[in-house]
């Protein structure tokens, strides 16, 4: 096994866009759950929404990428809203049903054959990326990079952007969390009843978490689509939303940072495991069926689900996390 | 003071032991599926298939038919031909759109396409699908030509069919519900287990070469098992040391991830059926054409969900069950003994879920990820009904069944299920403790 070649791989996961994707998406889930203790199931479909959103607008109304991304935003916060306006009132599980069955059905819908014309189908919506790729400083046919880490031009370009945009929404998070508004949230995270009993509508603050912790997720929908330059339905599947919340959990819930160093150490952990399991199969100790066709894939899933569960059992405020910011009272 | 702190730590430890114990198990679970003989498989990992069968009073599958699959640019990337169990398989390069093209000069005297258009399709392959083709035989309605408007005996089927999917439902939502009553825990891993079922009677049936029979029947009492220890291990542990409910929420979704995708690394991706009553023809009942396996299926639901209800009704664990999900405290202080009831509660409803898994899978097929697919109907009969009520669950079920299925009137079936998501958004705006439910359980 080359250790070397594992090492460096782990580096260019933990550093890549897909990683950035995850810390935005986290920074996200971290306002929902971290700060507001709203169990949002189905970051993904927020995510899915602004992808598309983004998508349809520039095939198919020809718009500008500036008010592409807006729509694609503003498509988050519909979905907020209509998740929202019957959930929020009701016990927190509510919103986890309604959210995570609305992340499936979001993915089948926009994959359905019914609206191949405008959504693609399962191909997705292809060449719509071109317009943000002109604003980007970097030679597409160019290598760029630090000691042996080198990627392309566009690919380094989107990595720039995207983790730009993940402290970005961290620091405004930060502020908005240090805030009166954000003193709120937590105040009803930690006793729903008391807040409403200073005369604070939890209510109303809890749509807002949903809507502004949306929106984020809807960046990290965007971010992703770009750099991949395609909306693939399958992109937006169910277990994403779940490996956010394990990369959340793994950075600590509640904490500023959590979001962005759970995901780095989320995928350098997935691909030391991939890449430590592929080099065994490679020098014969672990034989080649068993990560053979869909095994290799399914894998990681497995590992991801047993880790979400060991982590919520025995450290659930995570690796950098503090316990008192855990203590999620049963509501 | 001290007493009780030395108490509670003593819990912690066993409980974690006991947890350690349980992963343990799982990959125990994992192993004892492989070596099963189970994880060997023989289907290609890209590519089509399909089942030729000539649809006479009794269906008999054909052999030698010729298909041939050609690539975007006309090139022939392979071909196949049916065997004696009527079946074809042929392997493609990777992704992308193919052309199937069945060789009418390979049929046998007296066979002809349903639709002699249509000898050739074009589908796209998407990375890992084994894609099922059918290329209808003989005489019969052509499949995407029949009439969607509201005419009376395709509502009264719509309806049949609704009905049969509610009581389906209803067996897999009971469980649920149950558990939900008794420990306000919302178990996302439940759809796993309506798989688990369905697969274990797929084995038992197939790989081993039981009567479906006799391999549902110990698939229910395996899965049964299989959710009496998921309560054992992982839930009561969990309990005893304090953990909040959306920890062990959380931690439900967790299992359902390692479950299914354990599933679909030992069952691989492409859609089975069991060897018995897979195909089956139709009969005419007045307007409404069903196959026996579906009254079978119906007649069987009802009979459980009566047998359920008698038990929710008239037996001592029943009436202990009811009490646990009235008031627990007031249970436990009347000398019932708690823990043991809501084991019970996850092994019966484990087990219901797992005969609701094997008729979905006689019905329709097998699959990794059916039972996730059949969670949102499940949540929304639940809430529908008035979630943690039995009854309720089953009220619930039936409306949201025959809701999708009327549903396809209007919208493509492949949409159905968002149909049961608007069901269940407007419950929750309108009336969210449901037909049956206390308004004092939410809020």
């Amino acid at each position: 096994m080359n250790w070397e070649v594992i090492f460096r791989n782990a580096i260019i996961a933990g550093f890549s866009r897909e990683a950035a994707v995850y810390a935005i998406a986290a920074v996200g889930l971290n306002v929902h759950f971290g700060y507001t203790g709203l169990l949002n199931f189905g970051q993904v479909g927020f995510m899915a929404i602004s992808a598309y959103g983004v998508g349809i607008s520039i095939t198919q109304y020809g718009a500008p990428v500036w008010l592409a991304f807006i729509i694609g935003l503003l498509a988050a916060v519909l979905l907020a809203l209509l998740l929202g306006v019957p959930t929020l009132r009701l016990r927190s599980d509510y919103l986890a049903i309604v959210t995570i069955a609305a992340s499936e059905i979001i993915r089948l819908t926009f994959r359905s054959v019914a609206l191949t014309e405008w959504s693609g189908g399962s191909n997705g919506i292809n060449g719509f990326a071109d317009g943000y790729y002109r604003f980007s400083p970097f030679d597409p046919s160019q290598r760029y990079g630090f000691g042996p880490v080198e990627v392309f031009g566009n690919q380094a370009w989107i990595i720039v952007v995207g983790w730009s945009l993940a402290i970005l929404v961290t620091v405004l998070v930060w502020l908005l969390m240090r805030s009166p508004w954000g003193r709120v949230l937590k105040s009803i995270r930690e006793d729903e009843d008391a807040a409403r009993a200073l005369g604070k509508n939890a209510y109303f603050y809890k749509m807002q978490s949903l809507i502004l912790g949306g929106m984020i997720g809807g960046l990290a929908g965007i971010v992703l689509s770009v750099g991949q330059q395609t909306v693939q339905p399958d992109a937006y599947s169910p277990p994403v939303t779940f490996f956010i919340w394990t990369a959340l959990i793994l950075g600590g819930v509640g904490r500023i940072w959590s979001p962005i160093f759970g995901a780095i150490a989320f995928w350098m952990i997935l691909s030391l495991t991939n890449n430590v399991l592929d080099g065994l199969v490679n020098v014969g100790i672990v034989p080649s069926a068993v990560t053979a066709g869909v095994r290799g894939g399914s894998i990681r899933f497995v590992l991801v689900g047993l880790g979400l569960m060991l982590l919520m059992a025995f450290r659930p405020q995570g690796v950098f996390g503090d316990r008192n910011e855990m203590m999620l009272a049963d509501r | 003071m001290k007493t009780a702190t030395i108490a509670v730590t003593g819990g912690t430890r066993d409980g974690r032991r006991r947890l350690l114990l349980l992963f343990a198990l799982l990959l125990a679970f994992g192993t004892t599926l492989s070596t099963a003989g189970f994880a060997q498989d023989d289907g290609p990992d890209v590519g089509f298939r399909g089942t030729f069968v000539n649809p006479g009073d009794e269906p008999m599958p054909i052999e030698g038919i010729r298909v041939e699959v050609t690539d975007a640019d006309g090139a022939v990337v392979g071909e196949s031909v049916s065997d004696a169990e009527g079946v074809w398989v042929v392997e493609v390069p990777g992704q992308g759109e193919y052309t199937a093209t069945v060789d009418q000069a390979t049929f046998p005297d007296g066979v002809t396409l349903r639709d002699p258009d249509t000898n050739s399709r074009t589908l796209p392959i998407n990375p890992g699908q084994v894609r099922p083709i059918l290329f209808p035989l003989g005489d019969g309605p052509i499949p995407g030509t029949v009439n969607t408007g509201t005419d009376v005996r395709l509502i009264l089927q719509l309806m049949v069919e609704g009905i049969k999917l509610g009581l389906l439902i209803a067996m897999m939502a009971i469980g649920l519900s149950l558990v939900f009553g008794t420990t306000q825990l919302v178990n996302f891993a439940h759809g796993e287990l309506i798989t688990l079922g369905a697969i274990l009677a797929y084995i038992f049936n197939v790989t081993i070469g039981m009567p479906l029979l006799v391999g549902a029947i110990l698939a229910i009492l395996a899965t049964a098992a299989a959710g009496a220890l998921m309560d054992l291990g992982i839930f009561r542990p969990l309990r005893k040391r304090g953990i909040g409910l959306i920890s062990q929420l959380v931690i439900t979704i967790g299992l359902s991830l390692f479950m299914r995708y354990l599933m679909l690394y030992f069952f691989k991706g492409d859609p089975r059926s069991y060897a018995d009553y897979a195909i089956q023809r139709g009969n005419s009942y007045g307007p409404i054409v069903l196959a026996s396996k579906d009254i079978w299926s119906i007649a069987l639901s009802i009979l459980v969900l009566g047998g359920i209800g008698l038990m929710l009704q008239r037996s001592r664990i029943g009436r202990a069950m009811r009490a646990v999900s009235d008031n627990r405290d007031l249970a436990e202080s009347s000398g019932i003994n708690v823990q043991r009831v809501i084991l019970i509660v996850w092994a019966v409803g484990s087990g219901l879920a797992a005969l609701g898994g094997v008729l979905w899978g006689v019905g329709e097929s097998i699959s990794w990820i059916m039972g996730f697919r059949l969670l949102l109907p499940i949540f929304a009969g639940m809430i529908l009904g008035g979630i943690g009520t039995a009854y309720g669950a089953l009220v619930g079920s039936l409306v949201v069944g025959i809701f999708i299925q009327m549903s396809t009137l209007f919208i493509p079936s492949e949409l159905k299920n968002a149909a049961a998501m608007l069901v269940l958004v407007l419950i929750l705006v309108v009336r969210p403790q449901g037909i049956l439910g206390r308004s004092e359980r939410v809020g």
